[in-house]
């Protein structure tokens, strides 16, 4: 602003409360001033929204959360609700099986890398606890068993199921599995894979050994189930076991034998990674590479060959070799093409500080979509606890 | 615990057999004579946390 306009804005700003209706135009009239910068000059905002990876290391590499930071240049750095919904951007790349690649736009690092914690650390699922020896006479000692049969993922929704905490195991907290094995003498050795686990819907077969046996109808066993799990509608239809079937537990020679009870509770990855329903979940940044001159013939060749991941083609224009970045995704920022002398001044590499190549890659008990949305359902009620417990 | 001692079943240190031997047997083998017995695994329950 120059100093007469400074002068006319006081000016009006006194006339105001004589004049409101003049005061008005006059509001309007400075912010249509052409001179007020909106938008940050170029190379501020690449700082702003761009890591850049140089020769030796990355620089600006920091978000800038103050929202005044850029006031002395008029630009308002705040966050807004109304900005971030208007922004914010999913874009589901890739959804196959128990693996899900997706494009997250427009957001903080904290908020991308809480939801990679929580999906790894906080969404429940359900995993063997405990698991109940009647005989084990194989090489393998029961409690090496005991945590390889924690380690197999289980089919089935978590959601459906509460937390056991210290209730006595029941039909809405327990999967009971059941494994017997045995090699014949005789036989050749016998491999037990994780499909020998079968599911028993009225829990556990094993009688509670105690002093005083009540002359009872039913002998009291190591679970309460009131109620067999095959006839709640859920299970009804689809049966409970492992996810994978071929998973090796144990190897069995001739005469050996293994008898026992599994049971399965929910849990969270942040207790054990058993529980965890990822077999991970991470996150890169978009990156960004450009040519900053026109890259031609022999250069051209040789930076194709420089890439190991094939980020640049070559076009051909009337006889002239010209080098493009084709598949800049493919980018794992080895700065190989920036190695050497002068190619720092040729191509620049990037990356998009609010743009994240999200990957979640489930271990099967949920697909990996809605394991996100319930990671993003986890988030928010801890927004909503911290709020209550503000307010 | 029990009123009456059961047979208990050993196995054979050098065949593998099985042999029940009731208190006051020769600790023997009946298929080959080995004088090495192992006592079996107990059928009680044990309880272990997978972790």
């Amino acid at each position: 602003m120059s100093g007469k306009d400074k002068n006319l804005h006081i000016m009006m700003t006194e006339s105001e409360s004589e004049q409101e209706d003049v005061g008005k135009e006059g509001i309007e009239w400075i912010m249509n001033l052409p001179d007020v910068p909106m938008k940050l000059p170029p190379h501020v905002e690449l700082q702003r929204t761009r890591v850049e990876c140089k020769g030796d290391a990355p620089i600006h590499t920091d978000t800038i959360q103050y929202s005044g930071a850029f006031a002395s240049m008029g630009f308002d750095n705040s966050l807004r609700l109304d900005n971030f919904r208007n922004n914010f951007k999913i874009e589901v790349i890739n959804l196959k099986g128990d693996d899900i690649e997706f494009d997250m736009i427009g957001i903080d690092p904290a908020l991308a890398n809480a939801f990679r914690r929580i999906l790894i650390a906080e969404v429940p699922t359900m995993a063997i606890e405990k698991v109940l020896f009647a005989n084990n006479t194989s090489i393998v000692q029961d409690e090496v068993l005991a945590h390889r049969l924690g380690l197999i993922p289980i089919r089935v929704d978590p959601r459906l199921f509460k937390y056991s905490d210290k209730d006595a195991p029941n039909e809405n907290n327990t999967i009971v599995f059941r494994l017997h094995a045995r090699c014949e003498r005789g036989k050749p050795r016998l491999t037990v894979k994780s499909e020998a686990l079968t599911w028993l819907p009225n829990g556990s077969e094993f009688p509670l050994v105690s002093d005083k046996s009540i002359p009872n109808s039913k002998p009291q066993t190591y679970t309460s189930f009131s109620c067999s799990q095959d006839k709640l509608p859920e299970f009804s239809k689809n049966s409970i076991g492992p996810k994978d079937s071929d998973i090796i537990l144990a190897r069995l020679g001739p005469g050996q034998e293994i008898e026992l009870e599994a049971h399965a509770v929910k849990g969270m990855g942040k207790t054990h990674a058993k529980w965890s329903p990822v077999a991970t979940a991470w996150y890169r940044m978009l990156p960004e590479v450009l040519l900053l001159e026109e890259i031609e013939d022999e250069l051209a060749e040789e930076l194709k060959r420089k890439c190991p991941v094939n980020v640049f083609d070559i076009e051909d224009i009337a006889g002239k070799k010209r080098a493009t970045v084709a598949r800049p995704r493919a980018c794992t920022l080895c700065r190989e093409c920036i190695r050497g002398d002068a190619w720092e001044k040729r191509v620049a590499l990037r990356r998009v500080k609010d743009h994240f190549i999200f990957k979640i890659e489930s271990t099967g008990a949920l697909p990996p979509n809605v394991l996100f949305t319930e990671a993003v359902k986890i988030l928010e009620d801890k927004c909503e606890r911290l709020i209550a417990e503000l307010s | 615990m029990d009123p009456q001692p059961e047979p208990v079943s050993y196995i054979c240190g050098d065949c593998g057999m099985e042999n029940t031997l009731k208190q006051g047997d020769v600790i023997q083998c009946r298929e080959c004579g080995y004088r090495i017995l192992y006592k079996k695994r107990t059928r009680r329950i044990v309880q272990y946390e997978a972790r």
